[in-house]
């Protein structure tokens, strides 16, 4: 066989390491502010800069925030959990030590539905475990290679941060990408983190081996190697994609297995969109972890874990189904309404609620107002049209007060101005046209256009769209479709006169 | 006048309440006395006499005006130069912290200076609090006040020798194995470790973060009650802080015990103490029989354990706790450019700049336990050292329970050989582990404990009695000391100095 990749040849097998930091306040062991984006070095205290003497102190916010999404994704709490320290040198780690845990973490276990494609049976990807730690913090070497020192900015030292552990349960780079996309949007639901991968509040280290059939049926694994600096679940996604490619390649060439070879960590260039050799994790340091002697065991009792449970709220999943089965939506829009977020959602049940047509609903949020968000570069929060706005104007389309293209322009001045339905109409002269001057209107333009009462008469039905033209420019607030009901209702009289 | 530094703390503060002397006078007196005895003693390190002469005038005036004035209503207090201090450097008597001044005050720090104590200066220690001598203190070492050739026991050596030559009456010491009894044995005054966590670690100078606790050395027991009732309590800082209310310490002593049970270790006779100290300890016992307390044996078939679980654990603790002395944040760094011309192929500047300044930073008994810790907490040595010792430390505080179960008190001598001479055990690092046999158990199982002077060699050397209590109770071990000083005037001898 020929150093082809094909579907048959290997199952690929993919763990992720995703961190992320957590929306608190203040840092893990301090009072500084968790703020991303001030001076270097101004969010700082002894405590986090790890002067002679000073203490940790445990944030009690940020292990509620940690609880909850440990219960979110199914984890069990632990009754009793500690903290260790682990060990190692590095300048941005100002004590020589990283607060975290190690053979006791907060979550064990849990599981995350992931769909990867869309109509196909979501696939669950298992948790091995979440535990809680302090953040380094940033290290920023000449890049130039020009010799200058490298600076240090320690703000991030000590924020909050969530080592979400996955099982080596995902078996394709877009599966990896649709189980980050999930975990991403549970998170921020959560409201536990904001998951900014530019401003590196979300990152993700992905573990990637392949497995093959041997010849007596036995399962042949390759070295497992570990990939880094990866910036986007896209990056994520194209890294795993290369580094299949590659293993396969070097498994043709060398036959090398899994042990024996150490473990590699490989960085990921993004531009070359090739991973390259980092280190081998056997020159990696020996972390001698024991526990924090500074901080006190972490305890949770029952009442406390249902405390938590309860703040846990409607996660994207059971959004989706409910948005399904109670408001009859498709599962694509269902999707396409809950992968916006929660206020989005809130804000879509508000007016589907108080409209009572879901439908309509969904397709003005994905229409007129997804793309206002989009345009402005706003939330849903910002948007100037409020629910109980939106849910005014709707009424007026569900009542044909207001045809659907007026509505639009309703919708759309409304947004510009900021103003209220009721004032945005009467600034563009909206009011409900007169049955009896509507068919007046529609009667002297059949009078006026006899070739278009010709054509129509001819069959072509379409040529009536030239009177709704007409009828429009003569009154901007006739409703269309009565318009066309009228004429075609004159035209035919006409004919039967004749 | 018959100088006021031949007075306990107690009846100086008397004094300063009925307005006898003010506290300028007081100070003056001690700073008089430390310019004519410290040259010969070296206890200080640093003094800070402007600042305490401006301290004691602002305390005069408040108590002249019939303002509130603190507990220690401008009583002198020297300080271990391991508590951080916004004034003056805090070297923890290492060349690594040479010129590091503390950007905070440790809690006690502040708690002296609420109650009004006066604060003299800062003495000298073992660096980082490892040692029984004092001579591995990066500034020379200090002097027995009692003979000058002889070391004053460590770490806190320049704390009990301040007191024991009439430098400060009252100071704060640091006991992480016996580092404040075994030189208040060795100088001839009274020194307590109060149970882990009654007073805040907070801006103590970690050595070994689970053993450390912060106490009064003083001049009698009921000196060191009024210095506890300041600095104990809890702090929010100090996560292992015990939040429990303190005692009035002092209205204690006014109702001795009436029957008591006192615990003799059988084991200590496994240990041959010096002939004239277990005489000293035999009259002690009889001096307490005849006060109505009844000596029962007893058992702690663990103590022989207690050394070596204790040179397992703290130096692993100190090992990490020292590693944040990287010379990147402050503290000592190598010289750069001999660092960069000595550098060779293929060595890393980063790497180089920490071994350079860590090896030129610290001491060779830092060193050592940098190394004794680095080792049992690594990967394959792990579970054979430090997990052990956790075992073993456990068993040896079930032995201390159990003890407590039968008797009110523990009783025996403080150290196994009086002072020795200085240099005499330098290059026997065991022997001078050694010194801790009889101490090191109250600081692994958490027990409060004290030592008090009960006699003299043929040397005139002064001889430690170490009473033993269960954790929080303090109290107990006051009355049962006081009620020993009131009996007896060892506590009352002074060394002279010419």
């Amino acid at each position: 066989m020929n150093a082809t990749v094909t579907d048959a040849a290997y199952t690929t097998i993919i763990g992720l390491e995703v961190h992320t930091q957590l929306l608190t306040k203040s840092k893990l062991f301090c009072g500084c502010a968790n703020r991303f984006g001030e001076e270097p070095n101004t969010l700082t205290c002894p405590v986090c800069i790890g002067m002679p003497g000073v203490m940790p102190v445990m944030n009690r916010e940020a292990f509620r925030l940690a609880v909850r999404t440990g219960l979110a994704l199914q984890g069990k709490i632990a009754s009793f959990c500690k903290w260790d320290r682990k060990n190692y040198y590095y300048p941005d780690l100002p004590k020589g030590y990283q607060i975290s845990q190690f053979d006791l973490p907060f979550c064990e276990g849990g599981h995350l539905e992931v769909e990867v494609e869309e109509g196909q049976a979501p696939s669950k990807v298992r948790l091995h475990r979440i535990h809680l730690e302090e953040d380094a913090g940033k290290s920023m070497h000449d890049e130039s290679m020009g010799g200058r020192d490298s600076l240090v900015d320690l703000n991030r030292t000590g924020v909050p941060l969530l080592e979400i552990v996955t099982e080596p349960d995902i078996r394709s780079p877009e599966e990896a990408k649709a189980f980050l996309t999930e975990l991403k949007l549970l998170l921020v639901y959560l409201g536990v983190s904001d998951c900014n991968m530019q401003e590196g509040s979300l990152r993700v280290d992905a573990n990637v081996n392949l497995h093959l059939p041997g010849e007596s049926g036995e399962t042949i694994a390759t070295p497992i190697v570990e990939i880094k600096n990866m910036n986007s679940f896209r990056a994520v996604e194209r890294a795993l994609h290369h580094e299949v490619v590659r293993q396969w390649e070097e498994w043709q060439a060398t036959g090398k297995k899994k042990g024996e070879v150490p473990k590699q960590t490989r960085g990921w260039n993004d531009e070359a969109g090739e991973t390259f050799a980092q280190r081998e994790k056997e020159e990696s340091s020996d972390y001698r972890y024991f526990p924090e002697p500074d901080l006190v065991p972490v305890t949770m009792t029952a009442e406390q874990i249902a405390t938590a449970e309860a703040e846990v709220g409607e996660l994207p999943q059971a959004l989706r189904t409910r948005l399904q089965s109670e408001y009859e939506l498709s599962a694509y829009d269902a999707d396409v309404l809950v992968n916006q977020g929660k206020a989005l959602v809130r804000y879509y049940l508000e007016v589907a609620d108080a409209c009572g047509d879901a439908k309509l609903v969904s397709n003005w949020l994905q229409q007129d107002i997804m793309r206002t968000l989009k345009e402005r570069n706003i939330t849903i929060e910002e948007l100037p049209v409020s629910a109980p706005m939106l849910t005014e104007l709707l009424k007026k389309v569900q009542s044909n007060e207001l045809p659907r293209a007026r509505a639009r322009d309703v919708f759309a001045q409304m947004v510009e101005t900021e103003a209220s339905l009721e004032e945005t109409m009467d600034a563009m002269g909206i009011k409900q046209v007169d049955a009896g001057a509507l068919r007046e209107l529609c009667q002297s333009l059949v009078d006026a256009n006899p070739r278009i009462v010709e054509d129509v008469k001819g069959g072509k039905q379409q040529a009536v769209g030239a009177l709704i033209g007409q009828a429009k420019k003569k009154d901007p607030n006739v409703n269309p479709g009565e318009v066309r009901k009228i004429c075609l209702e004159l035209i035919q009289a006409m004919g039967e006169d004749s | 006048m018959s100088s006021w530094i031949d007075l306990s703390a107690n009846e100086l503060l008397s004094q300063l309440e009925a307005g006898q002397v003010t506290s300028q006078e007081v100070v003056t007196a001690f700073l008089d006395r430390i310019h004519q005895v410290d040259p010969k003693v070296h206890a200080f390190l640093n003094l800070f006499a402007e600042e305490a002469l401006q301290k004691a005038s602002v305390v005069d005036e408040r108590r002249k005006n019939g303002e509130k004035v603190g507990l220690l209503g401008g009583l002198p207090v020297a300080v271990k130069d391991v508590l951080c201090m916004k004034i003056g450097a805090t070297t923890a008597g290492s060349k690594m912290l040479e010129r590091f001044h503390s950007p905070y005050n440790a809690t006690v720090i502040e708690k002296l200076e609420q109650a009004d104590g006066i604060i003299l200066g800062k003495t000298n220690m073992d660096e980082f609090a490892m040692g029984s001598s004092t001579e591995n203190s990066a500034y020379n070492g200090t002097a027995n006040p009692w003979d000058l050739e002889r070391v004053p026991g460590g770490s806190s050596g320049g704390a009990a020798a301040c007191v024991a030559s009439q430098m400060a009456p009252l100071s704060l010491g640091t006991d992480t194995g016996g580092s404040i009894r075994q030189p208040a044995a060795f100088c001839g005054i009274t020194g307590v470790k109060p149970t882990y966590g009654r007073v805040s670690r907070f801006g103590m100078i970690a050595f070994a973060s689970s053993l450390d606790q912060i106490g009064p050395m003083t001049n009698s027991v009921e000196d060191a009650a009024l210095l506890l009732e300041v600095i104990a309590g809890h702090d929010p800082s100090d996560a292992t802080s015990l939040d429990r209310p303190v005692p009035n310490y002092r209205e204690a002593l006014k109702e001795p015990l009436k029957s008591f049970k006192l615990g003799l270790p059988k084991e200590i006779a496994d240990f041959n103490p010096d002939p004239e100290i277990q005489k000293a300890v035999e009259a002690a016992l009889e001096v307490y029989r005849e006060t109505g307390a009844t000596i029962e044996e007893i058992s702690l078939p663990n103590l022989k354990y207690a050394v070596p679980t204790y040179y397992v654990i703290a130096p692993s603790e100190a090992s990490s706790n020292l590693a944040r002395y990287d010379s990147v944040h402050y503290g000592y760094r190598t010289d750069r450019k001999a660092m960069m011309a000595g550098l060779e192929e293929g060595d890393s500047p980063l790497v180089q700049m920490y071994s350079q300044s860590r090896a030129e930073g610290f001491g060779p008994e830092v060193k050592r336990r940098i190394m004794l810790g680095t080792f049992a907490l690594s990967k394959g040595y792990y579970d054979a050292y430090y997990l052990k010792a956790l075992k073993v430390r456990r068993l040896i505080r079930q032995d201390f329970d159990r003890a407590f179960e039968q008797v009110d008190a523990i009783i025996g001598p403080c150290t196994p050989k009086p002072a020795f001479k200085i240099g005499e055990k330098v290059s026997d690092p065991i022997s001078m582990y050694l010194e801790d046999l009889f101490t090191v158990g109250a600081n692994l199982s958490g027990n409060a404990a004290m030592s008090i002077p009960c006699g003299f060699t043929s040397e005139n050397l002064p001889i430690g009695l170490q009473l033993q209590v269960p954790a929080l109770e303090e109290e107990r071990l006051f009355r049962i000391g006081h009620l020993y000083q009131q009996v007896t005037d060892w506590h009352q001898r002074r060394p002279s100095l010419g």
